[in-house]
């Protein structure tokens, strides 16, 4: 197994993804395999933070308090420039297509990745 | 599991399934409870944190679609209008007031494009048939082939559109049973939203793409219609109390096939088409069944 990179999900201001060294596809879920062709041990990289918005979903309902003190807060799937897809949240006016860059703010008491339109 | 007791009874491992699912979503627990764990479908390190609902995960793939496809928030509240349409003709049913295209748009935002009324309730409710190979009344409902599909778990990981497993798992029951679209005389479609309705009605082949609302204008898929369609009102507004609900669309589909609907009864119905989903657009089963005495 290759270093295990700290990132969002364990509160680190960053972005990482998997590479497989056998077939070069890439992957955001971490695995301990290469989803496409089986190898094992993908190589962890960090990720630039660059990507398109692939779609949004503005979300006024929330189910808890910690997230209902947030509302509207925008849910994105964003593509990276390295070519895997990601959740995360972003601007309330991102629209399908735009060019945005990530930056990392509080949420719920976590720290989330957040896209904003790319200057 | 229809599907697999089809499988069973068919392959001689079991002479009867009885297939129950029942629950009490609506008061057996707050709303704020059932919408926080259905959420937990999404991937517990890479999704839920951020905070997204099941409208959320379908919001998504809404917004995708209508961008894809140049559907509008309007054609969406169509698929409302009908189920709720349908639904009032069914004493059983969760709601029996009748909406308009406005009253959905009007409707609270949930999560966008998703409003109050694109979405199915939390319903308490309960269904329950035979899979038999004897039997079971006068009149005979056959299985003449299913087909299923699993592309991804999370929304995160979906294929695109056009890939998705509803196009496989109608593909796989229109080979094994030798039924074709244009057999079907009536169709029970999973319709969590109503995003997912006009999506399963084009990946199905019982509309083109992006003119799945077009057919609900005209009446297409009405009591009197060429294709009549969830005649309960469907998850919309017969409500959706989980695997029951689902479970909702076979009965009817039996109701019709065996002329037992009463005042919903439709023509034809000898040959159905029932296609449902899991996840977020996650798993897949499409069903044929005939009538056949």
């Amino acid at each position: 197994m290759s270093e295990r990179l700290r990132d969002w999900t364990k509160g680190e201001a960053a972005i990482v993804y998997q590479s497989c060294g056998g077939c070069g596809k890439v992957q955001y879920f971490r695995r301990g395999f290469c989803a496409a062709c089986g190898a094992p041990d993908p190589v962890e990289k960090c990720a630039s933070g660059a990507g398109t918005v692939y779609a949004t979903s503005l979300v006024c309902r929330a189910a808890t308090p910690e997230t209902r003190a947030h509302v509207p807060y925008n849910i994105v799937l964003v593509d990276t420039a390295e070519g895997f897809r990601m959740m995360a949240h972003g601007d309330n006016d991102l629209a399908i297509g735009d060019k945005v860059i990530a930056r990392y703010q509080q949420f719920a008491g976590r720290l989330v990745p957040y896209f904003a339109k790319a200057k | 599991m229809t599907m697999l007791a089809h499988h069973l009874v068919d392959a001689g491992v079991a002479k009867h399934v009885l297939v129950v699912g029942g629950e009490n979503r609506l008061t057996g627990q707050s709303r704020d409870a059932s919408i926080q764990a259905l959420a937990q479908v999404g991937h517990p390190d890479y999704e839920v944190p951020l905070g997204p609902t099941i409208p959320a995960y379908y919001g998504l793939v809404a917004s995708r679609y209508m961008h894809e496809y140049g559907v509008t928030e309007e054609d969406l509240a169509e698929f409302a209008v009908l189920m709720r349409k349908h639904a009032l003709t069914h004493p059983g049913a969760q709601f029996h007031d009748p909406i308009t295209v406005a009253d959905v748009m009007a409707s609270k935002p949930v999560a966008m494009p998703l409003k109050l009324l694109d979405c199915c309730p939390v319903s308490d409710g309960g269904a329950a048939f035979v899979i038999s190979r004897e039997a079971t009344s006068e009149a005979g409902v056959r299985i003449r082939g299913c087909g299923q599909a699993h592309t991804h778990q999370h929304v995160t990981a979906a294929p695109a559109l056009s890939e998705l497993g509803a196009e496989i798992a109608i593909a796989k029951a229109k080979t094994v049973s030798g039924v074709a679209i244009s057999d079907v005389r009536y169709a029970a479609v999973y319709d969590s939203f109503t995003i997912t309705l006009a999506m399963l009605l084009e990946d199905l082949g019982l509309a083109r793409r992006g003119e799945a609302a077009a057919r609900v204008r005209s009446g297409h898929f009405g009591r009197d219609g060429d294709m009549p369609l969830n005649t309960h009102g469907g998850l919309l507004s017969y409500g959706h109390c989980g695997v029951g609900g689902a479970m909702a669309h076979l009965v009817e589909t039996h109701l019709q096939m065996t002329g037992r609907a009463g005042n919903r009864q439709v023509r034809d119905a000898s040959i159905a088409l029932l296609h449902g989903d899991g996840g977020v657009l996650s798993s897949h089963v499409s069903m044929f069944l005939e009538r056949v005495r």
